[in-house]
């Protein structure tokens, strides 16, 4: 099925690819003129560096979910990674005692295994994504809820917050880093034989395969990949919110699916971009805020993105079918 | 293919009982006999009346939705906003109870408004080819966040007498468990022995033969959708009607259990076999563990973590047993 539906070449691709995001970059500039017309708060410099510095997490699990999404995968487990990430980097600093630095690390690898088991079970055993990563959807978060029997960790050392609340040459810390792993991503995927085999793989695996494209190796490096930021994410997150709780990161896969599918990643696999996913990212936490600040509750907001999700696919289904059409 | 695989041959006796006990129903039911009697001799108290009751009401809903929840992944498609529609409609129906408005209403009309929602669902994924898993999160945070949103998490108290349907008892037995029992035992025939159950089987299990057989997919999937906000509605309806108060937000994970209960009852997560006979004796077997927790003394906290294992277990073992049929071809 991906394959049929990635079947247009080379060149139409990459036109049909711009296309999007000048798309979304008109949507974005819109949303950001209707809200900046309806709340005076919005468009100023304190409310979109705060903005940005929420929309970190999510960003930072949304760049290796493009690669995965490309291959025509789905990690649905990485909001729970990031809650367990979250819960043993408190264990082990508290309870084990280790030094705060190294339980960091500890905790981030963690997230990077629970990644690798997940693209294991994928690639070895064949497990499909979406069930192999439902199941750690609950294993993971059920570890979490288990390991801190739903007790917080809370008392971290005051530089321990540098990061999700401090600043660093007028911006918020957790930005740069995000920034550093967005390049870094744009041109894995656009410029190295790794980046290029993830869309081989998505539009056609046997081809790839039959190509001689390391599929199964590349497969498991992407799901670790993304065990990998969800722990990262983790790590900026109790660092912004200062404590450890086990639900943290509840429901989170649905913002960055949703993020990836509107930044134009088809769900079918073979195209997408980062700079597609950053501006997806950038739109929803945009029209959260705004939404807000015109006064939608919180819970209204997630209605908001889900439709966004759904009207997005069809969307670029339309689109592909009109171009599909033309030639 | 597969759906062949899901009838039995004509044997003798013997050979079909071997084939029962190494059946995925089989397999459970010796599963829940174990656990009962294991965890009564550990703390006899789980077996006290009392305990069974809570057993088997609190968690037949899971049951009566999971036989939908098959049928969805029968056909090689997945819900994952379950858990939020049982959680809407189960608020539309103590609403309506409150209302004033004949109580028959405030057990039909739900299930109607959730058959309307799951047709929408079913309606993106058959006719405009969108994933499930993509649609069905979209309306996982559409009705979770709609409901909170118009509920602001009231809960609704002072239902009126008379409107706990799921706690009546015909013949010393809750009604909850009534429905489950009969649902499940009528759905199994159906989709069993009815053309349409065998075109469930037959679209999930090789859509290209299924089309070639003249049967319409697309249709094929789009009134599963709508059959499964039937059960989605009932369910709703017994646990709106166990309680004494309705909390208006989603019952967290309720998705994932009811999932659960679905693919460890052997419904295969790839589509085309399964039956939901084995979705209520997982449902039964998972409300069953999660109340052994306490009597063993381990925190039901690792509750969650156990579902996952299951799913996780039973799933390769799903593999392991096509590779092993496809070996024997």
């Amino acid at each position: 099925m991906a394959s049929a539906v990635a079947a247009p070449g080379h060149q139409d691709r990459y036109a049909g690819l711009k296309r999007h995001e000048v798309i979304l970059l008109f949507v974005l500039i819109a949303a950001i003129a209707v809200l900046a017309f309806r709340s005076e708060q919005f468009l100023t410099t304190g409310n979109l560096l705060n903005q940005g510095r929420l929309l970190v997490e999510v960003g930072l699990m949304a760049l290796p979910m493009t690669f995965i999404i490309i291959t025509g995968g789905i990690d649905l487990s990485v909001g729970s990674i990031m809650g367990l990430c979250a819960i043993l980097l408190g264990v082990f600093w508290q309870k084990l005692g280790l030094p705060l630095g190294a339980a960091i690390a500890l905790a981030i690898l963690m997230g990077a295994l629970a990644g690798f088991v997940n693209g294991w079970f994928i690639t070895r055993v064949g497990v499909p994504p979406l069930i192999m990563t439902l199941a750690t959807l609950a294993l993971y978060r059920g570890l979490a809820e288990g390991i801190s029997q739903a007790r917080s960790v809370r008392g971290y050392p005051d530089w321990f917050f540098g990061l999700g609340q401090g600043e660093l040459w007028g911006v918020p810390t957790q930005i740069w880093l995000l920034l550093f792993f967005f390049v870094i991503s744009a041109i894995v995927l656009t410029y190295t034989t790794f980046g290029r085999s993830l869309y081989a793989i998505g539009n056609n695996e046997v081809a790839a395969r039959f190509s001689g494209i390391p599929v199964d190796r590349i497969k498991i490096a992407i799901y670790t990949m993304s065990g990998l930021m969800a722990g990262l994410a983790a790590w900026v997150f109790v660092s912004r919110v200062s404590t450890t709780r086990s639900d943290m990161g509840t429901g989170l896969e649905l913002d960055v699916i949703t993020a990836v599918v509107l930044g134009g990643t088809s769900i079918f696999g073979g195209t997408g971009t980062i700079l597609g996913t950053a501006l997806g990212v950038v739109l929803i936490q945009l029209l959260k805020n705004g939404l807000a600040l015109s006064g939608v509750k919180g819970d209204g907001t997630i209605v908001v993105i889900g439709v966004i999700l759904i009207l997005s696919i069809l969307l670029s289904d339309l689109l592909r079918r009109q171009r599909g059409a033309e030639h | 293919m597969a759906a062949t695989m899901a009838l039995p041959a004509r044997s003798s006796a013997g050979s079909r009982l071997r084939r029962f006990v190494f059946s995925q129903e089989g397999i459970l039911l010796i599963a829940i006999v174990v656990l009962f009697v294991a965890v009564g001799a550990y703390n006899q108290r789980f077996l006290s009346a009392n305990n069974l009751s809570t057993i088997f009401l609190g968690n037949a809903y899971i049951a009566v939705a999971a036989i939908g929840m098959s049928m969805v992944i029968v056909s090689g498609n997945i819900d994952v906003s379950v858990g939020s529609l049982i959680g809407v409609l189960a608020t539309i129906s103590g609403t309506i109870a409150v209302s004033g408005l004949p109580l028959w209403l405030a057990w039909t009309l739900p299930i109607l408004a959730g058959m309307a929602i799951s047709a929408v669902s079913g309606w993106l994924v058959a006719y405009l080819r969108v994933p499930s898993i993509v649609v069905t999160l979209g309306m996982l945070s559409i009705l979770k966040g709609g409901l909170i949103s118009v509920t602001e998490g009231a809960w609704i108290n002072n239902l009126p007498e008379g409107y706990h349907l799921a706690q009546l008892r015909p013949l010393g037995v809750p009604m909850a468990v009534w429905f489950m029992i009969v649902l499940t035992a009528l759905a199994a025939f159906w989709m069993r022995y009815s053309g349409f159950g065998r075109s469930i089987y037959a679209v999930g299990g090789n859509a290209e033969a299924a089309r070639l057989a003249g049967i319409d997919r697309a249709r094929t999937v789009f009134i599963v959708f709508v059959i499964h906000g039937f059960f989605a509605g009932v369910a709703a309806i017994l646990f709106a009607t166990q309680l004494s108060v309705i909390q208006s937000t989603v019952p967290p994970n309720l998705e994932l259990t009811v999932i659960t209960a679905s693919v460890v009852g052997g419904v295969s997560i790839l589509g085309g076999t399964g039956t939901v006979i084995g979705s209520t004796l997982a449902a039964i077997l998972i409300a069953a563990i999660g109340s052994s927790l306490v009597f063993i003394n381990v925190s039901p906290y690792w509750l969650r973590a156990v579902q996952g294992l299951l799913i996780l277990l039973t799933v390769l073992a799903d593999l392991a047993r096509r590779r092993k049929r496809a070996r024997h071809r």
